[in-house]
């Protein structure tokens, strides 16, 4: 990968980070009041990280089959409300016993 | 009218950051193992840490550039991401010590993550630039050392745990996006329509071609549309209890 072009994202992510979070602590005093305004601030994240989690996750791991598996473990336990960590290496671990499961029976 | 606290100390601040910067370390370690596990150079995921101090606008940002998505598609869809930053500086900004200048908000702008929101704000009093230092700076030293520790052990890792780590962001975002949607239906129809849209692009032949940035930012923002359309908020407790 070229050098400039890495560092050249990596500072246009860094700007784009910086902006929404210095606008308006530096320049509004007013809270905005618009309902419509406030809902959809407060959904997008929710859309936008539904988006980027399906259908993706599905091809993360290294066997359709594995990445099924860890997503419904995952799904559980957040279902369950477990916090981010615990699902995190749960779906991590149900994915990588999966993984060894497939090798052994030679699927993988 | 909220007053100020003298027991909102630098050395408090520190204190209260240390369970954020235990959750940051172990997400950011995930995040430089990723990266580098895209073929990233190691130094990068660090200069993004460093740099950005984000979440969920990182790991975005590192699957872009693996997959040489444009800068367009980088900024739009971070911004997108980021957006709710709108609103936590905004919140902020209303529980600052009056008269706080502009280079002392510039710095605490930098540290407005959704934990460090969450802290800041529970607190009664109005926040000084000293309290919030502390809070931003060790949970910032948690998020930064997570990073080279993770850019420097994914060359340690068998291939085995890598391709079962490749799922772990991904169960982060499930765990961040399916407790909301249990207690909120509107929340849960944004998410269903969020990802049937994402599907239709990806599954759809005419569809297909868009790349996954734009999918992103379609979806995202369509889903958000409808939800703010059938479910406006109503006003929410906590400016009730401003008032």
């Amino acid at each position: 990968m070229e050098l400039g072009r890495l560092l050249l994202a990596i500072g246009v992510m860094a700007l784009v980070t910086y902006l929404p979070r210095v606008i308006p602590i530096t320049v509004f005093r007013k809270k905005i009041n618009n309902v419509y305004f406030k809902s959809f601030l407060n959904y997008m994240p929710y859309g936008v990280l539904a988006a980027m989690v399906f259908p993706e996750v599905l091809y993360s791991t290294a066997s359709l089959y594995s990445a099924v598996f860890g997503t419904l473990v995952a799904l559980f336990l957040s279902y369950k409300k477990q916090g981010l960590l615990v699902v995190a290496i749960g779906g991590t671990a149900a994915v990588w016993i999966c993984e060894q499961l497939l090798t052994m029976a030679g699927v993988m | 009218m909220l007053s100020s606290n003298r027991y909102l100390t630098f050395s408090r601040g520190l204190r209260d950051g240390l369970p954020i910067a235990l959750g940051y370390i172990s997400v950011a370690f995930a995040f430089g193992i990723l990266a580098v596990e895209k073929g990233l150079p190691a130094w990068s995921p660090i200069l993004i840490s460093v740099t950005n101090f984000t979440g969920t606008g990182q790991f975005a940002g590192i699957d872009l550039i693996a997959a040489m998505a444009s800068f367009a598609e980088i900024a739009f869809t971070l911004l997108i991401i980021n957006l709710r930053y709108l609103l936590m500086s905004l919140s902020l900004s209303q529980r600052l010590e009056p008269g706080m200048g502009l280079g002392k908000r510039m710095a605490i702008a930098f540290g407005i993550t959704d934990e460090i929101f969450a802290v800041a704000i529970q607190k009664e009093s109005l926040l000084g630039g000293k309290y919030l230092a502390g809070l931003i700076l060790s949970s910032y030293s948690g998020w930064v050392g997570g990073t080279v520790l993770g850019a420097l052990a994914s060359s340690l890792l068998p291939a085995s745990l890598l391709s079962a780590l490749g799922i772990a962001l991904y169960a982060m975002f499930i765990a961040i996006i399916i407790p909301p949607a249990r207690s909120s239906r509107p929340v849960a129809l944004v998410i269903l329509t969020a990802v049937c849209l994402s599907c239709l692009f990806r599954y759809v032949p005419f569809l297909s071609g868009l790349s996954s940035g734009w999918v992103i930012i379609i979806s995202g923002l369509v889903s958000a549309l409808i939800g703010t359309f059938l479910f406006p908020m109503q006003e929410d407790k906590e400016e009730e209890a401003d008032k």
